[in-house]
C-alpha cells in the first residue's frame, strides 16, 4: 500500500498463483503482470475461481493458496457486497468511507454522485435506494479514488444500461490517464482499449 | 537450523521421525507411568492428615501441571502456524487441544474425588479447582471454534489466535482466582500453598509428572500422524504407505 | 481532496460508527432494557427480602452487565462484515490498530459507558448501600471497556460464522472472569468500608494491556474472518 509503481510501470505482480479448495484445484500456475494502462479481464465458467483471484491479488485473502503477489501501488477494490450503509445518506457513505483513502470535499461527492446518476439523492436515507442504486453509489468511487489500479468484482451486475455505458466510459477514461483496471466479468467489456483475458483454466493471459 | 526448521514442514518427514521418536519414547511412558504409580501406592507412607486418600495426587497433581503446559505448547505451536505459515504447527495445534482438554477433566475428577474424604463434598470452589475448570473453559473454546469453522486453515489461524490471547490472559486468570479465593477462603478449609511434601512422597510425584509430559507428547504424535494421514490421503507418499501396509 | 492521516480517519470512523448507533436508538436502549429485565429477575428468583438483594448486589449487578456486554459485543464487526465494509477497511491504507480501537470505542460509547452512568439506578433497584455505589459506577466504567475489547477479539474470530452467537460466549466468557473479580471485588471493598482505589487501579492496569494487545488480536482475526 501507498508504494510507488516500479521503474517498469508494473503495478501488480503475481507469480505461480494456485488455489484448493475442498480437494480440487481451481487454478494454478497463473502469472500476471499489470502495468500501466493494462486492461485486464479475468475469465472462467462459473466456480472457476474468478472472485478468489481477485481476493487474492487484493490482499483480501491471505492464507491457503500457492504462489507470491506483490503490489507496488495504491488500489481500489469493488467486490460483491457494496459496502454501503442503509442507515447513512449516499453522500455520508461517500464521505466517511471505510477505505479511508482521502478526505473528500462536499463539491467532489456530490459531482462523482451525479456522475453515477444520484442527482438528487444525495441526502437520502440509502435504505430507501434500490440495490441498483447501492451498486451505483459503491461506484461514485470510481470518481474520486486517486488509485492507479483498479480490482473490480462483476462491476456490470445490477446496472442498468445508461449505467453499463457510463461505467465503460469511466475505465477508458481512466486507462487513458495511465491507470490499470483488472475485473471479473461474464459479459464482453466494450471499451475502446487494448483488453488483455486471463483464462483461468488454462492460465494462458493473451 | 533453517533447513531442520523447514524440514518440519514437510509432513512425510514429520511422519517418520515422530514413528521412530515413537518407537522408543511410548514404551518408557508406559513403564515409567507404571513405576511411578505402583512406587506412589505401595512404597509411599499414608499422609498424617489424610491417610490413604492424598495418594490421587500422583494423578492430580502431574495432570494439572502438564494441562497447563499443554495450552502454552498450542500457543506456541499457533504462534509458528501465524508467523511461518507452517501446515504441520496447524496440525499440531489441533492435535493438542483435544488432549489439554483430557488432561484438564481428568484433574478436575481427581480433584473432585480427593475433595470428598477431604473436605467432605465432591465439589469447592477452590482456587486451584476453579483454574483448572476455566482452563477446561479455554480448551473447549479452542476445539468449538475449530469445529464451526468449515476452512480448516482459516480455523487453524482462528484457535492460533485465541490461544495467543489465552496465554497472556492465563497468568491473569490464575492470579486473581488466587486472589479471589484467599479473599473469601473459609477459615476451615485451609489446604493450598504452604505445605511441604516429604522427599519419600515427592520422588514418585516428580517420576509421575515426567511420564505425564511423556504421555502428552506420545498422544500428540500419535494424533499428529493421524490427522497427516487424513490431510495427505491423496498424495503419493501416502498410497506408497498404504499399499506397503507399514505403520511407520 | 486530502489524503486522510491516520488520526483524522480514526475520528471519522469514530463519528461513523457513531451516528450509525445514534441512528437506531433501539439499539441503544436494548442492552439497558436487558440489564433492568435480569435485574428484575433476581428478586423473583432470591425472594424480596432486601437484605439478601443487598448482600449480592455487587455480584448481580457485575454479573448482568458482563452478560449485556456479551451480547452487544457479538454485533461490534457483523453488519460490516455482511455488507462489506469491513472488507473495505482491510484494504484501507490506515493503521488497522487504531481502526479497530475506533470501532471498540465507539461500541463502549454505546454500551458500557452509558450502563456505567445509569448503574446507580438499577443498585438502588437492588439496595445497594448508596456509599458503594461510585465503586460500582468507576469500576463498571473501566471495566466494561476492558470488557469491549476482549469481546471485539470474540466478534472478530466468529463474525464470519454463520451461528456465532452461542460461540462468542464459550470462547469469551473465561476472559472476563477476572474483570468480574476485580470489579465486584471493588463494590464488595467499598460496602465493607475498605478503598476500593486498588480494585480500581487494577481494573486499570487490565484496560492499558487490553487497549495494548486486543486491538492486534481483533485485527487478525478480522482478517481470519474476511478470508473465509
Amino acid at each position: 500500500m501507498g508504494a510507488q509503481p516500479t521503474p517498469g510501470g508494473l503495478l501488480l505482480e503475481a507469480e505461480g498463483l494456485g488455489l484448493e479448495r475442498g480437494g480440487r484445484q481451481l487454478f494454478s500456475g497463473i502469472d500476471l503482470r499489470v502495468g500501466q494502462g493494462d486492461l485486464v479481464q479475468i475469465e472462467g465458467a462459473n466456480g472457476a475461481g474468478k472472485t478468489s483471484l481477485l481476493r487474492i491479488l487484493a490482499g483480501l485473502s491471505r492464507y491457503g493458496f500457492s504462489g507470491a503477489v506483490s503490489r507496488h501501488a495504491p488500489q481500489l477494490f469493488l467486490g460483491h457486497h457494496s459496502a454501503v450503509k442503509g442507515l447513512l445518506t449516499p453522500r455520508e457513505n461517500l464521505a466517511w468511507h471505510i477505505a479511508g483513502e482521502a478526505e473528500f470535499s462536499a463539491d467532489e461527492i456530490d459531482q462523482a454522485l451525479a456522475a453515477v446518476g444520484l442527482y438528487g439523492y444525495e441526502d437520502v436515507p440509502s435504505h430507501a435506494l434500490s440495490a441498483g442504486q447501492h451498486r451505483r453509489v459503491n461506484l461514485a468511487r470510481l470518481y474520486l479514488s486517486r488509485a492507479p489500479l483498479w480490482l473490480l468484482d462483476e462491476p456490470f451486475t445490477a446496472i442498468d444500461r445508461s449505467g453499463v455505458a457510463d461505467l465503460e466510459a469511466r475505465l477508458a477514461l481512466h486507462l487513458a490517464g495511465g491507470g490499470s483496471v483488472l475485473l471479473t466479468s461474464h459479459q464482453l467489456v466494450a471499451v475502446p482499449h487494448p483488453l488483455l483475458r486471463l483464462d483461468l483454466a488454462t492460465g494462458l493471459l493473451q | 537450523m533453517w533447513s531442520l526448521f523447514h524440514k518440519f514442514g514437510s509432513p512425510p518427514w514429520l511422519y517418520r521421525l515422530s514413528g521412530s521418536i515413537l518407537r522408543w519414547l511410548l514404551p518408557i511412558t508406559v513403564i515409567a507411568l507404571v513405576a511411578g504409580a505402583v512406587w506412589g501406592v505401595l512404597f509411599t507412607p499414608p499422609d498424617f492428615r489424610q491417610g490413604n486418600s492424598y495418594r490421587i495426587i500422583y494423578i492430580h497433581v502431574p495432570a494439572a501441571v502438564v494441562a497447563l503446559a499443554g495450552y502454552y505448547v498450542m500457543a506456541i505451536a499457533g504462534a509458528v502456524s501465524l508467523i511461518w505459515r507452517m501446515k504441520m504447527a496447524d496440525v499440531a495445534m489441533r492435535a493438542c487441544a483435544p488432549i489439554g482438554a483430557a488432561l484438564t477433566f481428568i484433574a478436575l475428577v481427581t480433584g473432585s474425588i480427593w475433595g470428598k474424604p477431604t473436605w467432605g463434598t465432591w465439589w469447592v470452589w477452590d482456587a486451584r479447582i476453579t483454574s483448572m475448570l476455566i482452563l477446561f473453559f479455554l480448551y473447549l473454546g479452542v476445539v468449538a471454534l475449530y469445529e464451526a469453522y468449515e476452512n480448516k486453515e482459516l480455523a487453524a489461524k482462528a484457535c492460533a489466535v485465541l490461544s495467543l490471547v489465552g496465554t497472556v490472559n492465563i497468568p491473569i486468570i490464575y492470579k486473581s482466582v488466587d486472589w479471589w479465593y484467599s479473599l473469601h477462603q473459609p477459615a476451615s478449609i485451609k489446604f493450598t500453598g504452604g505445605t511441604t511434601i516429604d522427599p519419600s512422597m515427592l520422588y514418585p510425584l516428580l517420576l509421575m509428572i515426567v511420564a505425564f509430559y511423556a504421555l502428552f507428547t506420545c498422544a500428540l504424535l500419535l494424533n499428529m500422524r493421524a490427522e497427516i494421514l487424513q490431510r495427505e490421503q491423496r498424495t503419493a507418499w501416502v498410497r506408497r504407505l498404504a499399499a506397503a501396509g507399514e505403520s511407520d | 481532496m486530502r489524503v486522510a492521516g491516520s488520526a483524522a480517519f480514526c475520528a471519522r470512523l469514530l463519528r461513523r460508527q457513531l451516528v450509525l448507533g445514534l441512528r437506531r436508538p433501539v439499539e441503544i436502549g436494548n442492552p439497558l432494557l436487558f440489564f433492568a429485565m435480569v435485574i428484575a429477575l433476581f428478586p423473583l428468583g432470591l425472594g424480596p427480602a432486601p437484605d439478601t438483594l443487598a448482600a449480592f448486589a455487587p455480584g448481580i449487578l457485575w454479573i448482568v452487565a458482563l452478560l449485556s456486554n456479551l451480547l452487544t459485543s457479538e454485533g461490534v464487526f457483523r453488519s460490516d462484515f455482511e455488507d462489506g465494509s469491513l472488507e473495505q477497511l482491510l484494504l484501507a491504507p490506515q493503521p488497522l490498530y487504531l481502526s479497530v480501537l475506533a470501532y471498540v470505542l465507539a461500541q463502549w460509547l454505546l454500551t458500557g459507558f452509558l450502563l456505567g452512568l445509569l448503574s446507580p439506578l438499577f443498585a438502588l433497584m437492588l439496595g445497594l448501600e448508596t456509599g458503594a455505589i461510585p465503586a460500582l459506577a468507576s469500576s463498571l466504567l473501566l471495566g466494561t471497556a476492558v470488557l469491549s475489547l476482549v469481546g471485539g477479539i470474540g466478534a472478530a474470530l466468529t463474525v464470519g460464522l454463520r451461528r456465532g452467537g452461542m460461540l462468542i460466549s464459550l470462547l469469551i466468557l473465561p476472559f472476563y472472569m477476572p474483570v468480574l473479580i476485580f470489579g465486584s471485588g471493588a463494590v464488595q471493598a467499598a460496602l465493607a468500608g475498605a478503598p476500593a482505589g486498588p480494585y480500581l487501579a487494577l481494573l486499570g492496569a487490565m484496560l492499558c494491556l487490553a487497549v495494548a494487545l486486543a486491538p492486534f488480536a481483533i485485527a487478525a482475526g478480522l482478517r481470519i474472518s474476511v478470508d473465509a
